[in-house]
């Protein structure tokens, strides 16, 4: 039920836009997010955008991973 | 760049296993995951198979179709049977038994029910339909509801008069004390929901380590969030720590989304709620406030049978994580995914439908 997936805002009017991921596009509603921006991934759950995702914290979760899988090989 | 294939690499995902089965190799452990997508995504990717004997997960009371009585879904089909009446609904509400029926049959039977997959969705049908009554049926958490907030919001700008809300909305902090509290399950942690976490933030769980000393994680959605979330909770452990920690830094922010709780806050307040498996709970469910109370649909007047639950369903129990779903006679027997008998057997995310479609699946290589 509260699946979400990560979407990038291709364009906006107001509190519509229309977000894409591998080729699905679709209309969400942009009122629960603060300032959203062309390019922005955001996290789309139920037809709405619920916050925007975080490029650095995400590729700081992926250094973690990273570094478990170096240090196994090492 | 894509989020979701980066935290799913199988290499990076025996790496993480190794480190969680070193860590604690002196012990075994007993985690909670709160949220219905986390059960699924464990099932989907065999983690269970992974990680025993030595971590034992549990499912919570996280699947809002699972929570959800049976007196809701009876008073929804009592409603989808008035004339001038289109019931929408979130599609896994559509195959759950009520007392005598589902959503699926009254429509069969020629009720106007539609599965949508947003509560957007019925904004134009309201409008589309001006002369009939058209009828939300709000089930989901903190995570959903501020979606069907913003819904009731615009609604109401649009000047539609025809739309409403039947509300079975509900919030995790008093099941989750529920759950901490009732002492039927011993938990050496929990798996907090991620994208209830991004709407609440971290505050409302600070309960779950200061009262009851449990280490707690808000974990991501993907196979690798979920193993670092594991190893995260393990190293808690050993350290003998009682945390509320963020895995899922990508969505969550400890504040959660201020915002989002605005607009909640505007069209909702608290009421008591009935949970399948835990009861009635003080302030864990969200009604339309005076504001937007001609939009309740709680108060159209109907008849609706009297609620009664399957006499073997075990549901309430498995929703507790008091039981596995194979210690219920009916799992796999008379209730399949085919055929449900109980509620977490018909929603994707529901325990029952996890094991029984998952269990027999080998780890990945």
């Amino acid at each position: 039920m509260c699946l979400a997936a990560p979407m990038k805002l291709e364009s906006f009017q107001g509190n519509t836009g229309i977000v894409e991921l591998d080729g699905v596009r679709l209309q969400v509603g942009l009122d629960l997010i603060e300032h959203p921006q062309i390019g922005d991934y955001l996290i789309v759950h139920a037809g709405y955008a619920i916050q925007k995702l975080d490029p650095e914290e995400a590729q700081r979760t992926l250094d973690l991973f990273r570094e478990a899988e170096n240090s196994r090989r090492s | 760049m894509n989020f979701l294939e980066a935290f799913r690499r199988p290499q990076q995902a025996h790496a993480l296993l190794d480190r969680i089965l070193q860590s604690g190799a002196s012990r075994t452990f007993r985690f909670m995951e709160v949220c219905g997508g986390h059960t699924m995504a464990i099932w989907r990717y065999g983690l269970p198979n992974l990680l025993a004997p030595s971590i034992n997960l549990l499912s919570g009371p996280g699947c809002p179709v699972c929570v959800t009585p049976n007196g809701f879904l009876d008073r929804a089909m009592a409603l989808s049977r008035q004339p001038d009446t289109i019931i929408v609904t979130f599609g896994d509400l559509m195959r759950v038994p009520g007392t005598s029926s589902t959503l699926l049959l009254e429509k069969a039977r020629g009720a106007d029910i539609r599965p949508v997959y947003s509560s957007r969705d019925a904004l134009n049908m309201a409008h589309s339909n001006p002369e009939r009554t058209v009828i939300f049926l709000g089930i989901g958490f903190e995570t959903t509801a501020p979606t069907i907030a913003a819904t009731m919001q615009a609604a109401r700008q649009m000047g539609l008069k025809n739309l409403r809300l039947l509300s079975a909305l509900k919030t995790m902090p008093q099941a989750l004390r529920a759950i901490a509290s009732g002492g039927e399950v011993k938990l050496d942690g929990l798996i907090l929901p991620g994208h209830v976490s991004t709407i609440t933030g971290t505050p409302i769980y600070e309960f779950l380590a200061r009262d009851f000393s449990l280490p707690c994680v808000v974990s991501g959605f993907e196979p690798l969030d979920i193993l670092q979330s594991l190893l995260m909770l393990v190293q808690q452990v050993q350290e003998g720590r009682a945390d509320i920690e963020i895995q899922y830094g990508r969505s969550v922010r400890a504040e959660g989304n201020a915002k989002a709780r605005e607009v909640m806050a505007a069209v909702f307040e608290p009421c008591a709620a009935e949970w399948r498996g835990l009861g009635l709970i003080p302030e864990s469910g969200l009604r339309l406030n005076s504001k937007y109370q001609q939009m309740d649909a709680s108060s159209l007047e109907v008849e609706v049978e009297p609620a009664r639950e399957h006499p073997g369903c075990r549901c309430g129990a498995v929703i507790r994580g008091a039981i596995r779903p194979d210690e219920c006679a009916l799992f796999g027997a008379s209730c399949t995914p085919e055929n449900p008998v109980g509620a977490c057997m018909v929603s994707e995310e529901g325990t029952c439908a996890a094991h029984y479609k998952y269990k027999s699946l080998d780890p990945l290589a």
